[in-house]
């Protein structure tokens, strides 16, 4: 850990004295020391409360911002203090950190305001103590995983519009996905729906038995035979309009071969291929016996529903996931059943006219009295037998009982995950909305002020006067610096219903809400444009504008959050920039955990010191006495080796 | 300083012997955790540690202020100086040179090293004459403290030198190179050629020696 090695540095390099003896050259000389080595009181105002603190104490920790001479770019000659407009609360978790060397993360604070400080102040998020750094861990998780959420919600349930330029092929699998973008994959998914289930109906209606209008023959048939002719056009129609459909999905997937292995479209086969395969079947006695079990395929067209049906798919996910369980669950009870069927056999065996025949038989009677169905088509009669069925019910109650809220738990969590997310989206619209007039209003308000002439200056009239008056000194400075990038750029800021008549297809409204932190983000969906450069430049500007204009407008705040969850969660930190100079010298030090430090102190006398300089950065990849901090410590340099060992 | 602590979990980062200074480190743990939790050792006063060695005042209190941060329970023992020896030497095994090393700053060899050890070492390595850091570096040589370096306990010295290498050296480290090296010492040191090097002999050689005599200069400005 750094401030253990640069607290005993001092007294290795004393230490070496005992070197001195048995070396075979002439050591080198020591590196130059530093001319103040007394110890000073530090004040570091932070938002108004003082911290003191000896120097040596942010020395420990050369790689952050405290410890290097970055701090010097916050120092206040005035008040001899170094100032910092950051959270004072937080800083007394950074300061804690030089103190005692382990960085502990507040229980009550949010992990993204933590890590911001953290990446503020130059400390590596690795830093955190093992006592909270498993906390940390996990609140960061979850805090990304709901950003990934978020993010995905986002893409998923896109704008109603979509990129120019997209296919037919996207637009329909887009339509597929996403029923509700489009009135036409609205009419098309309920449709399908309304198949599936006139199918499933049919299916099921075939078999009932009903009475014909004439008595004879008096013998009931099921409606299927009576009707056969009706009930083939209505499977016809539903097979036709299933094949459509599935020729269509398989049309407009982007993978095909990812489209072809994926379950639905599994399903979607099942559900057809019966009938095709019915048809070209001829009907003959051998091979009707078969055709009747395909038919019993038919009825996996109730999972077609799926697609339409969300909970059933979570069941689905549900039970995927819980497979190990659902695993268990069958292994234990195919060892109980079998146990209790022996038991319950052998118990059995001298009764004549028994049902429990074989083991086998016996199964039957172990699986309906574990599941506590307890038909009574079996029942033993020996006193041994009903002894032995008694445990087997109440086993069975046990070991069925046990997998079961596992299952429940998980369904439950995805259940909420889902519906959260849900919720998320629905919100989500809400607050773009409310984003877009904000910005539009700003937009506005710009052009209204070059409509008015402000712009312009010289000049005159009252109206103009008047208008000016209205807005504050920095509504001015901004729309003077909106005006300076239209000169720039030669070009002019529109609002959005001008700018979308102009470019057609292209809308500006689904893109401006994504675009990111009021820095330009000039390469992003424009690329998408094949438009030549001067429509792009403004688009860019239009993005610049209303990014930077609705800063300035009330919702900053959603628009911060917007920038702020899209801002990438990694810190850069000073640590790991410094450590790439160093990772070259680094031969052994491979984990994550260790930054290797070049510390000047002499070789040992093994060595071949011949520089003059104190630390031999070393020919041929030998490398110097490297310092080690075996926790996840920033590099300890001591300044006069920063200059020498920068390769 | 967290590495005592983590470097051995709970078990005597602190010695429990401050009272009795002669006593050997119990060698059960769980009396040690009892008394880790209620002995502490708090070094002589600034003016008695200012007198006794050649350090000011200031240097003292950044000295101990740096000690007391890393070891609060005020006394280090040789695991802990283990580990923090090997930090400065990671690629190679620096544990037998640390061990050599404690017993040096260990002078009344209580398997501890309290801040009054540490500064007294401190004080000859960085403030003493060239005796006197001739006298410290032979009695950091001879392990059995008896007066006399061996060439086995030259060997041990040497091999536990090399070992901090490791295995990482240009040219390649041979096996019979620190014997060599501990032949090309004693043929300097032994005057009478009598297998032994005394203190005399040892204080003689060295300070005919230039190169020697010139790195002493090295480490006065560590502080």
């Amino acid at each position: 850990m750094a401030a253990g090695v640069a607290t005993w540095l001092p007294f290795a390099r004393a230490a070496a004295v005992g070197w001195l003896p048995l070396a075979q050259q002439p050591l080198p000389p020591a590196p130059g020391v530093k001319a103040s080595r007394g110890d000073e009181v530090l004040v570091v105002n932070v938002s108004g409360r003082r911290f003191e603190t000896w120097k040596n104490t942010l020395d420990r920790y050369p790689d952050t911002l405290l410890g290097s001479s970055e701090k010097e770019f916050f120092y206040d000659a005035d008040s001899g203090e170094y100032f910092f407009d950051r959270d004072p609360d937080m800083f007394r978790h950074v300061l804690n950190f030089y103190r005692t060397g382990r960085l502990h993360c507040p229980r009550q604070e949010c992990i993204q305001a933590f890590d911001e400080e953290l990446a503020f102040y130059g400390l590596v998020p690795e830093l955190v103590g093992d006592c909270c750094l498993e906390e940390y861990r996990d609140r960061k998780k979850e805090n990304a995983e709901r950003l990934a959420e978020d993010e995905e919600a986002e893409q998923a349930g896109d704008g109603p519009i979509l990129p120019a330029g997209s296919s037919l092929r996207q637009r329909l699998w887009r339509a597929f996905e996403n029923p509700h973008t489009s009135t036409a994959a609205l009419v098309f998914y309920y449709v399908t729906g309304f198949f599936i289930a006139v199918s499933v109906i049919a299916n099921v209606v075939e078999t009932i038995p009903c009475r014909g209008p004439t008595r004879r023959p008096p013998r009931e048939q099921p409606c299927g035979d009576r009707f056969p002719l009706a009930f083939f056009c209505m499977d016809t129609a539903c097979v036709l309009i299933f094949t459509g459909e599935y020729l269509l999905r398989l049309f407009a997937a982007p993978s095909r071969c990812r489209f072809l292995r994926s379950v639905m479209s599994l399903i979607d086969v099942v559900a057809i291929l019966p009938y095709y395969i019915g048809l070209f079947v001829p009907k003959n006695e051998d091979v009707s016996g078969a055709f009747v079990t395909l038919r019993v395929f038919r009825v996996f067209r109730i999972f077609k529903f799926s697609r339409h049906s969300q909970g059933l798919r979570i069941l689905g996910y549900t039970l995927k996931s819980c497979a190990s369980e659902l695993g268990f669950l069958l292994f234990s009870l195919t060892m109980a059943i079998i146990i209790f069927a022996t038991v319950m056999f052998y118990a059995e065996k001298g009764t004549n006219k028994t049902n429990f025949t074989s083991i086998p038989a016996a199964f039957w009677y172990t699986i309906v009295t574990m599941t506590t169905l307890g038909y009574g088509d079996m029942v033993p009669s020996t006193i041994a037998g009903k002894i032995f069925g008694s445990i087997c019910s109440l086993s069975g109650v046990l070991v069925i009982a046990l997998p079961v809220p596992v299952i429940v738990s998980n369904f439950s969590r995805i259940y909420h995950q889902n519906q959260r997310a849900d919720k998320r989206r629905a919100q989500q619209k809400v607050r773009l909305a409310r984003i877009r007039l904000a910005k539009s209003g700003t937009t506005n308000a710009f052009l209204q002020y070059k409509q008015n002439g402000g712009l312009e200056d010289s000049g005159s009239g009252e109206e103009q006067a008047l208008c000016v008056r209205n807005r504050s000194a920095f509504e001015q400075q901004h729309h003077h610096l909106l005006h300076c990038l239209e000169k720039t750029t030669c070009h002019e800021f529109t609002d959005e219903l001008t700018f979308s008549e102009t470019l057609g297809a292209v809308s500006l409204g689904g893109r401006t809400s994504r675009s990111t932190s009021v820095s330009s983000q000039p390469v992003g969906p424009g690329s998408l444009l094949s438009s030549c450069c001067p429509r792009r430049a403004k688009r860019r500007a239009i993005r610049l504008a209303n990014s930077t204009a609705s800063v300035s407008r009330g919702s900053m705040q959603e628009l911060d959050t917007l920038a702020g969850l899209r801002r990438s969660p990694a810190p850069q930190s000073r640590s790991s920039l410094n450590a790439k100079p160093h990772d070259s010298l680094d031969l052994n030090c491979e984990s994550r955990d260790f930054v290797a430090a070049i510390i000047s102190i002499p070789t040992p006398p093994a060595n071949t010191p011949d520089e003059s300089q104190p630390s031999s950065p070393g020919g041929s990849g030998r490398a110097s006495s490297t310092v080690r901090n075996s926790s996840l410590g920033t590099p300890c340099l001591l300044p006069e080796t920063v200059k020498i060992s920068s390769l | 300083m967290h590495d005592c602590a983590r470097g051995f979990s709970l078990s005597p980062a602190c010695c429990s012997l401050l009272e009795n200074p002669t006593a050997v480190l119990p060698e059960d743990s769980v009396e040690d955790e009892l008394e880790m939790a209620t002995v502490r050792h708090r070094p002589e006063a600034l003016e008695l540690l200012e007198a006794q060695s050649k350090f000011t005042k200031k240097e003292l209190q950044i000295l101990y202020r740096g000690f007391k941060n890393e070891c609060p329970s005020g006394v280090v023992n040789e695991e802990t100086f283990k580990e923090i020896y090997s930090q400065f030497f990671p690629q190679g095994d620096s544990t037998t040179y640390a061990h050599f090393l404690f017993n040096a700053f260990d002078t009344d060899h209580n398997g501890a090293v309290s801040f009054e050890d540490f500064i007294k070492g401190l004080s000859i390595l960085l403030r003493g004459t060239v005796q006197e850091k001739l006298n410290w570096a032979f009695n950091l040589y001879d392990i059995n403290k008896d007066g006399y370096i061996t060439k086995e306990e030259m060997l041990d010295i040497m091999k536990a030198i090399y070992d901090m290498m490791g295995k990482c050296t240009y040219p390649v480290l041979k096996e019979d190179a620190p014997r060599q090296h501990v032949e090309t010492f004693f043929q300097k040191m032994d005057k009478n050629k009598d297998g032994v090097v005394t203190i005399d002999e040892f204080i003689e050689s060295c300070q005919k020696d230039e190169n020697i005599m010139r790195s002493m200069q090295l480490f006065e400005n560590v502080i």
